[in-house]
């Protein structure tokens, strides 16, 4: 009985966390300009939404979050995995401040990192548009990277280094065939959450886009709702948001339990999954 | 071994320039006038308008309900899924952490979905729930992982000394989840107080919260007293972090090895 009691309350409060996507998928397959009326089985919210008057401006946005997010992702993995090494080369206070400011953009909330970087932006005359979101996106993901580097390095070898150096290996190709190697998972993991950190952003990029008309899905959503409450167009795009996100959650679930496989394995440790 | 610290030079400067110069700027725009000189007016403004006092009390009201709801919804739920008798699978576990992923515009749309489609209108009533659709995850986790690592046999031990369930609860297992729920209630409470958009779309724009004003100045081109309420949405976040923390330690000291 207890246990039925137990179980109740967790479904129950996961068909409400679920409820309003269900409510969404299923009303983005109807035309009905109010949400909750039915009026036939439709996909003309789905073809509207990428032939429609609104289709340009809606792919542009859809390519500003992806290429955002994959030089935000790709400069923050370069940076976070230098920093990170010479980090973990680093003692005393120099490494407490830094570590110290490396933690402040993860504590701080959205809207102080918007409105610190909107105002160092217009302070130091940038204009404001594709670059500042960019530079502002760096910003918040390479603390990011540089946590999921710092424990491959603690984990690493110190000799293997100094043997590479020995055998005549210059510093530069110590770091690329010795050091890099093994740290990659964690560059990987890095650069998979800062593209997904960056991708979700919303405030940060809404201070720091100007006014030059730059758009991305999400400050892209917001200015439509805001416009006029939740359109039927938005029903379709946000079912594709949610389920291309649930689906690429499943395929990184899947991939890191391989890795933990292919890893245990290597170890001869047995899977306890 | 000196000459590979420099790596993180580069690094350092971008810090620099954008976590820490930022910040600073944020202090000395509160803190000046139009023209450039140092002032206190700015605060002086925010003290003598009532509608920015009443929208700032407010949004800490909203925030600690948000809190609070969120802790007694989930943290149920939190001891449920690690407790062991009750539930055997994971899967529940993960069906609470996949929305964390979803931004969280479209998770505060998909509510205004369900208002919608339940035919109730939009208002406080959607606030709230709203919020606590949108953080319910992020207090469940933390409070999650911790019960789960928890030794059982201090649950035993009590126990075999005589305390009933409800003893063994509120003076075993609450004590010893206390930095699960610090962590949780941080989370859910740090972005509550500062969210800005998640109102609008809630209340169609009818209740503001602290971060639509401060949107909203720094919007009209206010920035001197938009960071000075910026400055003070930091403090209070600096507070709560203090004052979280030091409840989590103190706690971690107590139920520390004797």
């Amino acid at each position: 009985m207890k246990k039925f009691l137990a179980q109740a309350y967790i479904w129950l409060l996961l068909i409400i966390l679920y409820a309003p996507i269900v409510i969404i998928a299923v009303f983005s397959f109807t035309e009905a300009k109010v949400m909750g009326n039915w009026t036939g089985f439709s996909t003309n919210l789905y073809s509207s939404l990428f032939t429609g008057g609104i289709n340009s401006s809606l792919i542009t946005a859809i390519i500003n979050t992806i290429s955002i997010a994959l030089i935000a992702a790709m400069v923050s993995t370069a940076l976070g995995t230098v920093a990170a090494i010479g980090i973990h080369n680093l003692r005393g206070w120099r490494r407490q401040a830094i570590t110290f400011v490396n933690n402040i953009p993860m504590m701080n909330p959205d809207i102080i990192t918007g409105i610190s970087l909107f105002i160092l932006f217009v302070t130091i005359g940038l204009t404001q548009g594709y670059l500042t979101v960019v530079l502002a996106h760096i910003s918040f993901c390479t603390p990011y990277v540089v946590l999921s580097v710092m424990p491959r390095l603690t984990q690493m070898n110190p000799n293997v280094y100094e043997a590479a150096l020995d055998l005549g290996a210059t510093p530069m190709q110590a770091l690329r065939k010795v050091i890099i190697p093994d740290i990659k998972p964690g560059m990987i993991s890095g650069f998979i959450l800062s593209f997904t950190l960056s991708i979700d952003d919303f405030a940060v990029t809404l201070f720091t886009k100007g006014n030059q008309g730059l758009e991305t899905l999400s400050t892209y959503i917001y200015a439509d709702a805001r416009k006029g409450g939740l359109t039927p167009e938005l029903r379709p795009l946000m079912t594709i948001i949610i389920f291309t996100v649930l689906l690429l959650l499943i395929i990184i679930n899947i991939r890191s339990l391989k890795i933990n496989k292919k890893l245990n394995e290597k170890n001869g440790k047995k899977v306890l999954v | 071994m000196t000459k590979r610290s420099t790596l993180a030079a580069p690094y350092q400067i971008f810090l620099v320039l954008f976590v820490v110069l930022p910040l600073v700027l944020i202090l000395i725009y509160a803190f000046m006038d139009g023209n450039g000189g140092f002032t206190f007016s700015n605060f002086a403004t925010f003290a003598g308008q009532p509608e920015a006092i009443k929208t700032f009390v407010y949004s800490i009201e909203v925030a600690v309900i948000t809190t609070v709801l969120c802790l007694l919804l989930g943290y149920p739920a939190a001891y449920i899924m690690s407790n062991s008798q009750l539930n055997r699978s994971s899967i529940t576990v993960i069906l609470f952490i996949l929305p964390m992923w979803i931004n969280m515009l479209v998770r505060t749309l998909a509510t205004v979905a369900l208002f919608d489609f339940v035919r109730i209108p939009l208002g406080e009533g959607a606030l709230i729930f709203g919020m606590v659709y949108n953080f319910l995850p992020f207090m469940i986790y933390p409070i999650y992982n911790i019960l789960k690592k928890m030794d059982q046999s201090y649950i035993e031990a009590a126990q075999d000394l005589g305390a009933s369930p409800r003893q063994v609860f509120f003076k075993v297992i609450i004590p010893l989840s206390m930095p699960g729920i610090s962590s949780g209630v941080l989370m859910v409470f740090m972005p509550t107080i500062s969210t800005f958009a998640i109102a609008e779309l809630l209340t169609m724009n009818n209740i503001k919260l602290f971060g639509t004003t401060i949107q909203e100045n720094i919007n009209n081109g206010m920035w001197n007293y938009g960071a000075a309420l910026a400055l003070i949405m930091l403090v209070i976040i600096g507070i709560t972090t203090v004052f979280a923390d030091s409840s989590s330690n103190r706690e971690e000291d107590a139920g520390g090895p004797i």
